[in-house]
């Protein structure tokens, strides 16, 4: 989740060191349509990115590290085999609080606007989930987590703001929707339980996709077991004023900070999508291949069939199957394959049958890795389809996804 | 002679032959580079135009042709093994080298003196 590209244009070279700096900055901007000429907000944990010497830039209105001095390879590796710290306070933190005291309102409400099973999830369980727009588009994806009194959604950044309208113009009156000003941090790798767990215990006993109010260093926070790298950790909800102290405390403890530059690689092998590249208005979740998003009691013949917006879409693109879908694309070269790069059938000749969403080198893999859309056709595993890539046409493997094994503490 | 463009490229010159790289500063300035792509020997190269590709986990970035010419070797080495170029910018990581169309082209840019000046 959350709106990124960091292909930067070509030419960084052509710059000052100054401009190389900036053209990251400048890149990300632009390709970042949410992002206004106003002023730049900070997060809780802006002073901590500066202390530790991230690289800052514009992301989704938000002032945020892109890496820190170790550079995205080495942010990368260490997330995989130990633990790396993310800042993810800009996403959006939402509560949904039933006015009546029962939870099963605001599930049955929320149920209007996503194609999930949001009244089957246990308290202390968080499911991944997506509002979908009349034509069957995607307007988000986000986390819900159900708590004994409420529910918490955290959505992308760029779209906060339109999902708390959307919310707020869709839900019943008895279902308040409460914006959470507080911060967000993600501890992810192998090493997440045993850095978390010494300054809360409790921690250890989660397993993937639970979500707890529990003290974290003497301070209530919301944490889930759960992330964007493919690997078990934990989101971690916190007070504005607690969060350095903490940050730094994980720092000490051998917790590597890391950027949106390795967030954005780590996603990527991990298969995950980026809400705006590789997902959006424009594309189902059928054709999104999140088709196990759609929880089979939302499903035709389910026990609460439909009932989201663009169910008839939805439902018949499962039936039916999707004219295209998005597919891993693994290079057989060593050059990478970028978001924008066009696929096609041949190696010469023809229309675009596709493009690529996502794309660049991914450090575990020691290759180059991507996902765009193919037509059904060419979605199966192995199919070859050729990428444009300055000029000339690469031979791309449709592969399975993730490209890395997930390793979440499912039992 | 060694000399350096405002793109963060350098050249050093060998009779009418220049050896082409990316500055050190450059390479700090990109991270870890993961590719290199290079022009092909014979190919004519344009000033301006891009004649090799770095590219890091997140960008892919051109390397403009600081002159014009021809080339006439390049650095396989380097496009085998990316993180040659970044650990060694200018001496192994080299990325090829280019006959001058114009011997004198070389005047016009800075020397080492001014380019250290000029990153500051």
């Amino acid at each position: 989740m959350g709106v990124l590209a960091l292909d930067a244009p070509l030419g960084a070279l052509g710059a000052k060191p100054s401009v190389v700096e900036r053209q990251m900055t400048d890149s990300a901007v632009r390709s970042d349509p949410f992002c206004a000429a106003e002023p730049l907000r900070r997060t809780p944990l802006h002073a901590f990115h500066l202390r530790h010497e991230a690289k800052m830039c514009s992301f989704a209105g938000y002032e945020m590290p892109i890496q820190y001095a170790g550079g995205v390879l080495k942010e990368h590796l260490a997330t995989r085999s130990g633990t790396g710290l993310f800042d993810v306070s800009h996403m959006g933190q939402i509560a949904l609080v039933p006015r009546s005291g029962d939870v099963d309102d605001a599930a049955r409400a929320l149920e209007a606007l996503v194609p999930v099973d949001v009244l089957g999830l246990k308290a202390g369980r968080q499911r991944y989930a997506l509002f979908t727009g009349k034509d069957g588009g995607l307007l988000d994806d986000l986390m819900v987590a159900r708590l004994p009194d409420r529910l918490v959604l955290v959505v992308n950044a760029a779209t906060k703001e339109a999902d708390e309208a959307h919310l707020r113009a869709r839900l019943p009156d008895g279902v308040e929707v409460r914006p959470i000003d507080r911060a967000l941090l993600a501890v992810q790798g192998p090493g997440a339980e045993a850095a978390l767990a010494r300054l809360a215990p409790e921690a250890a006993s989660m397993k993937f996709m639970d979500a707890r109010k529990i003290e974290v260093d003497g301070a209530p926070c919301l944490v889930s077991r759960s992330g964007y790298t493919g690997e078990d950790g934990f989101e971690i909800s916190l007070a504005p004023d607690r969060v350095e102290a903490f940050a730094e405390k994980l720092v000490e403890a051998g917790v590597v900070p890391i950027g949106l530059g390795a967030r954005d690689s780590l996603r990527l092998e991990a298969g995950l999508c980026l809400y705006g590249s590789d997902i959006d208005e424009a594309t189902t979740p059928v054709e999104a291949s999140l088709v196990w998003a759609i929880s089979p009691a939302r499903r035709a013949g389910g026990a609460r069939e439909g009932g989201f917006p663009g169910a008839e879409v939805i439902l018949q693109q499962i039936a039916e199957g999707p004219s295209r879908r998005r597919v891993a694309l693994a290079p057989e070269g060593r050059a990478p394959v970028r978001a924008g790069a066009e696929l096609f059938s041949a190696e010469e000749g023809g229309e675009p049958v596709g493009r690529v969403t996502s794309g660049g080198f991914g450090p575990s893999v020691e290759a180059p890795v991507a996902m765009g859309y193919v037509p059904a056709a060419l979605a199966g595993v192995g199919t070859r389809v050729f990428a444009e890539v300055r000029g000339r046409r690469l031979p791309v493997a449709v592969s399975a996804l993730p490209f890395v094994p997930a390793r979440f503490k499912r039992s | 002679m060694l000399r350096f463009t405002e793109d963060h490229e350098w050249l050093r010159l060998d009779g009418d032959v220049a050896t082409v790289g990316i500055t050190t500063h450059a390479a700090e300035q990109l991270g870890d580079l993961v590719f290199v792509e290079l022009p092909r020997v014979g190919a004519t190269l344009k000033k301006g135009a891009a004649a090799a590709v770095v590219e890091s986990v997140k960008a892919a970035s051109d390397v403009y042709a600081p002159v014009d010419g021809e080339v006439v070797e390049v650095n396989d080495a380097a496009a085998g093994e990316p993180a040659s170029v970044g650990a060694d910018p200018q001496g192994q990581g080299w990325l090829y080298k280019v006959k001058l169309a114009d011997p004198g082209a070389l005047d016009a840019l800075m020397d080492e003196a001014a380019y250290a000046d000029f990153v500051k």
